[in-house]
Order: structure tokens, then sequence, then C-alpha cells
């Protein structure tokens, strides 16, 4: 009762990466509150694969559902295994990945159980709440952070009495890692047939390709982006060009990737990619909040803009009045001349 | 085979590419510097909903959305592209939501419409980007639901065949219909405004859209089709309690406009001597190799 619950994302039997980074955080938020963690792995033939990938994190009980078709993921069968364990264990929190299953997910479990759910949150605290309308005082509630109204904002969301108080998390945005505290690490294998009817499996998944990502800019050391400012498809290819010869990959902004500039998994942001790498190269990016909450925790930024004013310039280390035309084919030459 | 289809549509600010104008210096939002706009991906929605009337021309169009009178205007822009009619779900009782109770009310409208083979929305809304209340909707009405839609390959037997979008790759699925489907922006563009349908359509309106010294009340008698159904809370037989802030399990704390952590940071122009000068600083430090 009154735990903290994430849910795991599985392909095939592999557990992403974004669930590893929420068991993390949820194991700090367990702490907090003195109470356990425990997660939830639903899939076919996943017995025996997910459990090395999910006790080290800190989990004190982790439920293995093992059944045939429930996967690939289909919406009803995942949410009948959710619904039906979270009304015997009663959980406090329950955090999801902002993934497409997590945001297919979270919301139909919400709605189940009528509790709240906010998604895409940047950050994630303990803390009381008062309610001015009814007086109303609580203690120890889940502060679900989150940039709002398209990043102009960030607005801090609570849910004081509906359970759980549930939330998504894009990947990247925690940082995973393995628990060196002490925690229980039991595991439990309950009957698939008592938490989901077989009425429940009438989507059918056809056919399910997913391929290996085209690039690593979750992991890049260095990440040149673009945005607005850059003008056109043709000048990203600039950016290209400046990223190749520093080894590092290309991001966009939300701005670029709806001008269709760049891809859209290149788009980095609260509701994008999060990237911490040690140089990120802003060109021609104004710097909206929903952009910076995926780029802040950079080592040096360096912003390229021809407005001196850019919000961006703000968090620079280094700013470059200039247009992005004018200014990256000059990084890319002096780089080349003087390294090595 | 003819459908049923209800189209959800959201009016939005534009919160897309906002100037520095976009925030007051209270550091709230300045929605009169930021125009409403039918939200881009209810649009791809509306794509998809009437392709699926172009191969049956008893498929029947409707769009459904809520929001203050105004918001007649999405209505309006469906039936100019090619939606049949809408409805518009206005009360002071439903402000305040956050998705659930939004979903409930959408389930409820649904509801009352009758008869609906598909739902059909945009997968999220720009001003909030939760893409939850197509799940909420569908959950509410006891229906499967099938999101990130990039395109309704087919409906046959009942059954439709999706080609959706998943993390790193695309699936293809099947599910019967009742359904509700939540169409992703990669999805084909909508088509135009028919200029036909303008003029046809341009006084379509909701009872509060439409002055008391209303001109055209003459020509609304005339053409019914005119005449949007508007509904409130009671109208679709809503439970208050279920709507607007009061049926809202979420509440916002606070909101911030954001202060950055300023740092100091040095300015260079984008001269030669700066731009080499920086590159150099860079290596001479190791933070690039």
């Amino acid at each position: 009762m009154n735990n903290v619950f994430v849910y795991i994302e599985i392909e095939g039997t592999e557990v992403r990466e974004v669930s590893q980074e929420l068991l993390t955080k949820g194991r700090k938020l367990a702490n907090e509150l003195g109470v356990e963690l425990h997660a939830i792995a639903i899939g076919t033939g996943i017995k025996g694969k997910v459990e090395d990938q999910v006790l080290p994190y800190g989990v004190d009980k982790l439920f293995v559902f093992d059944a045939p078709e429930l996967f690939p993921y289909t919406s009803a069968p995942h949410t009948d295994i959710v619904v039906n364990l979270f009304k015997e264990e009663q959980p406090q929190i329950c955090l999801m990945g902002a993934t497409v299953i997590g945001r297919d997910l979270g919301p139909r479990v919400s709605s189940s159980l009528t509790s709240g759910l906010t998604a895409d949150c940047t950050q994630l605290e303990i803390g009381p709440y008062d309610d001015k309308k009814t007086g109303n005082h609580y203690d120890n509630l889940l502060y679900q952070i989150r940039p709002a109204f398209g990043g102009n904002i960030v607005a801090t969301i609570v849910n004081p009495d509906n359970r759980p108080q549930m939330a998504t998390v894009r990947s990247g945005v925690m940082q995973k890692a393995l628990y060196d505290g002490s925690c229980k690490k039991d595991v439990v294998y309950p009957e698939v047939s008592k938490y989901v009817s077989p009425e429940a499996f009438v989507v059918k998944v056809l056919d399910h390709h997913v391929e290996a990502a085209k690039h690593n800019l979750k992991g890049a050391p260095i990440v040149v982006s673009g945005g607005y400012g850059v003008g056109s498809k043709e000048g990203f290819e600039m950016l290209f060009e400046l990223a190749k010869v520093l080894h590092g990959e290309v991001g966009g902004s939300r701005a670029a990737v709806d001008a269709g500039w760049i891809d859209n998994d290149r788009q980095i942001g609260q509701t994008g990619v999060t990237v911490h790498p040690k140089v990120y190269i802003a060109c021609g990016i104004s710097g909206q909040i929903q952009h910076i909450a995926g780029m802040q925790d950079s080592g040096i930024i360096i912003s390229i803009n021809s407005d001196p004013d850019a919000p961006i310039n703000k968090i620079a280390d280094y700013v470059i009045t200039g247009t992005v035309e004018e200014v990256v084919p000059k990084l890319v030459k002096y780089y080349k001349q003087n390294s090595k | 085979m003819s459908l049923k289809i209800v189209v959800l549509a959201k009016q939005v600010p534009d919160t897309r590419n906002v100037g520095k104008d976009a925030m007051t210096a209270e550091g709230t939002v300045n929605r009169a510097a930021l125009p409403a706009i039918f939200n881009p991906e209810d649009l791809n929605a509306l794509e998809q909903a009437l392709r699926l009337k172009e191969q049956d021309a008893d498929t029947f169009v409707g769009i459904l959305t809520m929001g203050p009178p105004r918001a007649g205007e999405v209505i309006r822009e469906g039936m100019f592209r090619g939606a049949d009619t809408g409805w518009l779900l206005t009360d002071r009782l439903f402000a305040g939501a956050d998705t659930l109770a939004t979903s409930y009310a959408l389930a409820t409208a649904i509801k009352k419409i009758g008869g609906v083979d598909l739902v059909i929305g945009g997968r999220q809304a720009i001003d909030g980007d939760t893409a939850q209340v197509g799940p909420q909707v569908a959950q509410k009405l006891g229906l499967n639901q099938v999101t990130y839609a990039e395109e309704i390959l087919k409906i046959e037997n009942g059954k439709a065949t999706i080609r959706r979008l998943i993390d790193g790759g695309v699936e293809v699925v099947e599910a019967p219909l009742p359904l509700v489907v939540t169409v992703n922006g990669s999805a084909a563009e909508c088509r135009p405004a028919n200029a036909k349908r303008v003029m046809k359509y341009k006084y379509a309106a909701c009872p509060l859209e439409v002055a008391p010294e209303d001109t055209r009340k003459g020509l609304r008698e005339e053409r019914p089709y005119l005449n949007l159904t508007q509904w409130s809370v009671a109208d679709v037989d809503g439970d208050p309690q279920q709507c607007g802030l009061s049926g809202s399990p979420t509440k916002v704390k606070e909101v911030q406009s954001i202060a950055f952590q300023a740092k100091e940071s040095k300015t260079l122009s984008g001269s030669d001597a700066d731009v080499e000068g920086l590159i150099k600083e860079l290596l001479n430090e190791k933070i690039i190799g």
C-alpha cells in the first residue's frame, strides 16, 4: 500500500532506458516518503530476462506479468493489468515514460482510476500543498513540474485527493544510476488471467517494426542545434557539416521541426529529446522554455543569434551575435585550421 | 460502409514560434498576442475522416469542440473543408477542466450524439501537449483506442486497419469499430477550404455567436444547416461535479514565468577574429577535441 510504482517498458525482452531512469527517480522519491519502490513488467517471454535489468535500480518488488500476446503492446490488456494491480496495491505514485506507450497507457489508466496524470514532467519533487479554496493542507504530495503553454510558462501540478498521482517523463530527462543502498529485490509472477480478460485482446498488431536509432543525439558529447533562425532545410546542411567536423550530432528546436527542416526524432526540448552534452551550440534558436528544458544541463552553451536579446543568450556561456549563415561556416573553417 | 464519424477539434492559441510579446510583463500569457487557430493535429484527423467520406458519400462527419462561444469558428472551418456539421459544448461549468474533466464532457456529448462508429482527433493540442484526451475519451466510452495514427489504411467488415507510429518504428494494427483514433502530425495534411463550401457555410453559427440584433435571422430560418448545435452540461445530461474545475483531479499549484539562471556570458561578434579566438579557446581548454 502507498508505494511508488514504475511501469517498465519493454521492447521484446529489452527494458527501455527511460524505465531505468524512472526507477532511479522513483527510488529517490520512495526514500523521501519512507515507502517501497515497486515495478510492473508486462510482456511475452520476459520471465528470467527482465529481472536483472530492473532490480539493480533499487526495486523492492517487481511484478512480472508474462503471457502470450502481451507483446507487442496493445492498450487494453496492459491497462487491465495495471488497473487491477493498482486496485489491490493502492500505490500513491505511478511513473511512466512519456513515450508512445506511456502516453497511450497512462491516460487510459488514469481515466479508469479517476486519478490525475501530468504529461511530460521535467522535474518531480515532494512537498506540501495548501488548497486555498477548501482550506485543506496536504503533506508529501508529488509536485509534477512541466513547461506549459507552448513552453512559455512552467507549471507545478498536484493531485491532492486522487491516487495514484501519475506522471509521465520523457527519455533522458532523469539520469539512471544503479542503486547501492539496500532494497528487497523481491520478484513475483502473478497469474495473468486473473488480471485481464480474453475480451481485452481485440486489437491485433499485424506488423511491428522497430529500427535502431539513426543517431545518438542523447549520448553525443557535442550537439549542434538549429532553430527558426537557420532559415531553411539547406541551412541545416551547414549544421550537419559543423557537427561532422566536431564529431557531434545535430538537433533542432520545435520550430525547425515544424517547419520541416529536420526530422522530428531530432527535436530537442520538453516534447522531444533531452540532451546533456559537453558542448551545445544553439544556432538561430530563440530559447523557448520548452526548448531550454531539453538542454539546460549542457556543459558549455554557445548561442549564435542575430538577436542580441534572444532569451537563450541568458543561459549561454558564449554569445555570438551574428547570423547562422555567417558564423557557422567560420566555426568549421577555424576549427579545421586550428585543430591537430 | 457508411460511417458516423465525430472529429474532436480544439481551438488553441497559436503557441508555435511565439515572439517575446507572448508574455506580459507580469509573467502571464498574453492571449491577445496569439491568434486562435484550429489545433494542427486535429486538422490531420479531419483529413483522415474526409478521406473516409470520399469513399462513401453517406459517411457523416461532424466536428465536436468544447470552448467559449467563439470556438464555433473551428466548426465552421471544419465545414469549409468538408465536414457536415458540428456541435459546440459551451458552459461556464466546463471551465477550468483538466484532461480528465474534458474527456468526461466530450464522452458525454458523444453518447448524446449516439451511434458513432469512429471518434477521431489529433494526438495532442499545442497549448497543452498532453495527448491524454483521446485515450481518456476512449476509456470513458469503453472503446478501443489507436493512438499516434498516421493513416487509416482501410475500414472493412467493421474493422479498421491503421498504420501508426511507435518509438523508433511503425506498426500496423487492426481494431474493431467503434473506435477512438488519435492522429499524429506526420499524417497527411488537411485539404484546404473549398470556396463553394465557404459561401454556403460562412454564416453558420451557434446560438451564442449570434448577436441579438442579427440581421440574418430570415436566412437562418430558411437554411437550417446554418444553425449549429450548442450544448450545455445539462443538454448532454452531464454531471456538473465531473465537469470543469470540480471534475479535475489535477490542480495547478503555481505557475511561473521562467527566470533563467543568468550566467556570465562572453559576448562575441561574428567577425573572423572573434570566431577564431573562440575556437582556439575551446581547443586550448580541451572543451572540444
